[in-house]
């Protein structure tokens, strides 16, 4: 009965913050660096789930969100309309009718994310470390060039006209969703087999930790929501092209785990807010962007490699404070 | 049949290159255990420097022999400076951090000399100059192969055998096993591990630069992000072969220059860049450590 | 060192970056145009291409005292060749920067991705060079000044058939960008409805640099001429390759060919090829010659065709500009009125502005007389020219 309130309040909050929000930043450049930051917040939080609690390397969470978001696209532009149709003119309000077309569309998305990460995982969380990032970066590649080839989702053309039915309540529902996944997951039993496998994968399986079933786990759920955030960010530029999903991509996601500190929930957040606005405030001097972002990731890297938070996470008792995590 | 043999004249070629490139991947990782994803970009140096040198030597006006080697010095002196920078400054700092670290530190001083290089050499392709004419050589059966393609083909054996006698038989080379096989033991034995790391990358990047220069002589187009590509395929070449491995890496260099264009050429040329990383995946599949990588077991 | 020493440095560092790029004066110009390109990543030339262009038609208005005493300032945002960052820079260039006009972008992913956000608002937007039929159908607020990949395909396919009188054509297409892609398609269409045959076909990626195994795959078909519209970078090196290789055919292709380096880089490899163009280098006219000594003057090359079309976009925006001052001043001073506050009258102004650039009459460009057709696409005819002796000269005129 509790759980059942907490969530209808949560949703409840989701949808005053979606109504509100609009109104209080009327600035559409400021709100789709919002839309944006929520997005890179749930790519950071779910490759946090392989890098960062299970100590696997993945280079290809672009490959994933790529997935999630031509699928949904594909969707809710050849397979939904009618069904929408159908919905709206039985007097369902357009919002609720949009929204339920991009949550199923989002949710198959998804899936088919995570089944893409099972492919991906099952024969390859065998190799070794560094051997699997550039398998995880060659898988990225190649979805990437097999999207450009097929001409029916539009090629180098792109996708475009994709119904633009991404709003506040839906990236920050899958926000919630994603960090209490995480968080759930961290401190389960599940949670602490990740950890084990982390920090000395031979002992945990020593231990008769089946270290094989939780790296692919870990793999599938991250894929999951990678999907999703594909899926909503596809809802949100209304325009997709497979060059937006190189392999550059999934490295400006590491970069904002490694920036949030591998194994922090709330690092991963706060460094993608981070990452996401750090591209807008350099805007003046934008020639030299990327070398300011470049220099950067250096310098952070040299002196403070475990990032800003580390493996610890922001508790909620003491606002600044910080607790040590499991 | 005359198709097949043209193909493979351009794998064999385009397999040099690879298998230069993917030696200094190799080497660095079996000292570091460090992917050093901005090895590419240093192979971009060299052909930068080579192109402001054959300007400031006044090759361009007068190509010669002697002056086409001054250029390749200059570019192969230029990026081990590079290399030793690289590693001084960037990735020794990270040593005693994790390797997710240093591989990140590696991304890092990849993109920098990538836009570091728009920014300064700016945004335009140049024109590499032509310090050698192109001639035409017909080895028959319809097969034509350049002037440039033999000299890359012999500058790379040549360089390939000299890494070996390095290795195998000077005093360094001996060092720089032995630190690969075990960082603290060598050091325990009077080794200085930091010199010879140090080393380590200037081999590698003055090979890289040389791959550079002589890619340029072949297609006279350079650019700043032109080390990307060529980079990630080394790479996955030197773990098709076994990383930390050299003979690997120059067979796996040979393996892909050969399986890219033999599947551009008759299977299909827009899937080009996939090909590199499904011929990875294929091959990890079946023997995870590589082609002549021995599997190594870990230490607990 | 201390863990607040640790994260101090690249704190400092950040800090150090915002007060520099927060200082600098604040002008208050009245009519901002922004232009969004791809100033850095991998198709940074064209990006500086559309700057240059347009700058170029901007510093002439302002040199010669703007309109009605009123000078352009011009804001450019980079987009990094990406298409997500080109709809974060057209946000901000409207919601930041008031602009009352766009000009860009040069690919047509990337204007397909801005073009809703600058129809949503109001603001009129002309791309100099997106091919791709799609992007003007995005509304009503969007133009273009080029021609589009069908009348260019079409074009060469047509003096390939009836000119050249090729009968056995293959192509080599740039996989990764649509113009190629899109220019093929129609030239294959084209060609194969003149009873000619495509022998042929491969594609290569935009950046590479080795195109031996597709050339050396056709060359076994035997083609009269290879069809090859993609961009000058890397054509000029796949001209070489096929002449290394033995492929005496000529090569055809597009305005992706357009540019200072062409030649530099393909050198006599290009002899007897042809492409179509806006216009030709040895065109006597006036405009045309003085835009090239311009451009040369101040940016120290030859302009590419990307340049001039940037230089007409712009240039289309001023000659609407102007018309309004005269024929409806208070709209026109109602322009960049939203900075104060007056959003809706700035909006009405805009509105007036995107009636007045769909109306021009035979707008005299340099890339050819412009008229807008009901898509908002410009009927302009293409210049066909070829490569003798290392020299460009006029070849064919080929109208709609």
């Amino acid at each position: 009965m509790a759980r059942a309130l907490k969530t209808a309040l949560i949703l409840g909050v989701l949808v005053l913050v979606n109504w509100l929000l609009p109104i209080l930043i009327p600035n559409s450049y400021y709100f789709r660096v919002i839309m944006l930051c929520g997005i890179n917040i749930i790519l950071a939080v779910s490759l946090n789930l392989v890098n960062g609690f299970t100590g696997q390397f993945s280079i290809g969470h672009a490959g994933f969100m790529a997935i999630g978001a031509y699928t949904s696209a594909v969707l809710t532009m050849r397979a939904f309309p009618g069904a929408i149709a159908a919905l709206t003119g039985a007097g369902v309000p357009d919002v609720v009718a949009h929204g339920a077309a991009l949550l199923v569309a989002t949710i198959l998305g998804g899936s088919l994310a995570a089944l893409a990460g099972l492919a991906v995982g099952l024969p390859s969380l065998r190799l070794r470390g560094d051997y699997l990032a550039i398998v995880t970066l060659g898988f990225g590649e190649i979805i990437r060039v097999v999207i450009l080839n097929v001409d029916a989702i539009g090629g180098a053309r792109g996708l475009s006209g994709v119904p633009g039915y991404t709003n506040v309540f839906w990236v920050l529902l899958g926000v919630v969703a994603v960090v209490s996944v995480s968080y759930n997951l961290l401190h389960s039993t599940h949670g602490r087999a990740m950890l084990a496998i982390r920090e000395d994968e031979v002992a945990a399986e020593a231990l008769g930790v089946p270290t094989t079933r939780y790296k692919v786990t870990a793999f599938v759920v991250s894929a999951f929501f990678a999907g999703v955030a594909g899926a909503l960010y596809a809802h949100f530029d209304s325009y997709l092209n497979p060059s937006s999903f190189t392999f550059l991509r999934s490295i400006e996601i590491i970069a904002m785990i490694v920036l949030g500190g591998m194994g922090s929930v709330s690092g991963a957040i706060l460094a993608a807010i981070a990452l996401t606005l750090l591209p807008e405030v350099l805007r003046p001097v934008k020639e030299y962007r990327m070398v300011i972002y470049a220099t950067l990731l250096i310098v952070l890297m040299i002196t403070r490699p475990s990032g800003i938070m580390g493996t610890r996470e922001l508790s909620l008792r003491w606002p600044w404070g910080r607790k040590a995590s499991a | 049949m005359q198709e097949f043999l043209q193909q493979l004249v351009n794998g064999i070629t385009w397999g040099s290159v690879y298998a230069l490139i993917a030696l200094g991947y190799t080497m660095v990782y079996g000292i570091l255990r460090l992917i050093n994803f901005a090895h590419g970009d240093v192979f971009m140096l060299g052909a930068f420097i080579a192109y402001y040198a054959a300007g400031w030597f006044g090759v361009q006006a007068h190509p010669s022999a002697w002056g086409a080697l001054l250029v390749l010095a200059t570019a192969m002196t230029g990026a081990g400076v590079a290399g030793f920078i690289i590693e001084r400054f960037a990735y020794r700092p990270v040593r005693k951090s994790s390797r997710l670290t240093a591989l990140i530190t590696a991304i890092g001083v990849s993109l920098l000399l990538e836009n570091g290089g728009l920014l300064v050499f700016g945004t335009d392709p140049r024109f590499f100059p032509q310090v050698a004419k192109v001639e035409k050589i017909h080895l028959g059966l319809g097969v034509t192969v350049t002037n440039i393609q033999l000299i890359i083909l012999a500058v790379s054996i040549l360089l390939m055998l000299a890494l070996r006698w390095i290795v195998m038989s000077t005093k360094v080379g001996k060092a720089m096993r032995a630190v690969s096989w075990n960082r603290d033991a060598a050091t325990l034995m009077g080794i200085d591990t930091d010199r010879i790391i140090s080393f380590t990358f200037v081999l590698g990047a003055v090979l890289a630069a040389a791959a550079g220069v002589l890619v340029g002589l072949m297609n006279p187009k350079i650019d700043p992000l032109m080390g990307i590509m060529p980079g990630l395929k080394a790479f996955v070449a030197a773990v098709v072969g076994g990383i930390g491995n050299i003979p690997g890496a120059v067979l796996g260099g040979l393996i892909m220059g050969v399986s890219e264009v033999l599947v551009v050429g008759y299977v299909s040329s827009t899937y080009r860049d996939a090909i590199a990383f499904v011929l990875l995946i294929v091959i990890l599949l079946f023997r995870p450590s590589g082609l002549l990588g021995k599997h190594q077991a870990e230490k607990v | 060192m201390r863990p607040t020493t640790r994260l101090a440095v690249p704190a400092a560092v950040l800090l150090a970056v915002l007060a520099v790029a927060g200082c600098g004066p604040k002008k208050e110009a009245s009519i901002k145009v922004g232009i969004y390109g791809s100033m850095t990543g991998t198709t940074a030339t064209f990006g500086k291409s559309t700057l240059n262009g347009a700058q170029l038609a901007f510093d002439e208005l302002n040199e010669a005292g703007g309109i009605g005493g009123k000078k352009i300032e011009y804001v450019s945002e980079d987009d990094q060749s990406k298409a997500e960052e080109a709809a974060t820079a057209v946000q901000k260039l409207i919601n930041q920067d008031h602009v009352i006009a766009l000009i860009g972008e040069v690919a047509s992913s990337r204007s397909l991705a801005a073009a809703p956000i600058a129809q949503s608002n109001g603001v009129p937007m002309i791309s100099p060079s997106s091919t791709n039929p799609e992007v003007t159908k995005k509304g009503d607020y969007i133009f273009r000044a080029c021609f589009l990949d069908e009348f260019q395909g079409r074009v060469m396919a047509r003096f390939a058939a009836d000119s050249l009188k090729y009968r056995r054509v293959a192509i080599l297409k740039d996989i990764k960008n649509d113009y190629s892609v899109g220019l093929a398609q129609f030239f294959s269409e084209e060609y194969k409805a003149r009873g000619g045959s495509i022998v042929g076909e491969q594609a290569y990626n935009e950046g590479d640099s080795d195109f031996r195994s597709q050339l050396t795959a056709l060359k076994a078909n035997n083609p009269e001429a290879i069809f090859v519209p993609g961009y000058y970078t890397e054509v000029g090196s796949i001209a070489r390759q096929a002449r290394e290789l033995g492929i005496t055919a000529p090569l055809l292709g597009g305005d992706g060919w357009v540019s200072d380096q062409l030649l530099k880089i393909g050198g006599e490899a290009l002899n007897g090829s042809y492409y179509s163009n806006h216009f030709a280098l040895d065109q006597p006219s006036a405009p045309l010659q003085k835009f090239f000594t311009d451009y040369k003057t101040k940016f120290g090359s030859n302009p590419d065709a990307i340049a001039g079309l940037a230089y007409d976009a712009a240039n289309l925006v001023v000659d609407a500009l102007k018309r309004m001052q005269a024929s409806d001043p208070a709209s026109f001073a109602a322009l960049g009125s939203d900075k104060e506050g007056d959003a809706a009258g700035a909006k009405a102004a805009r509105a007036k502005l995107r009636e007045l650039i769909n109306g021009v009459q035979a707008f005299p460009g340099i890339t050819g007389v412009i008229t807008f057709d009901e898509n908002r696409n410009p009927v302009k005819p293409a210049v066909v020219i070829k490569v003798e002796n290392g020299v460009e000269k006029f070849a064919a005129s080929i109208a709609p």
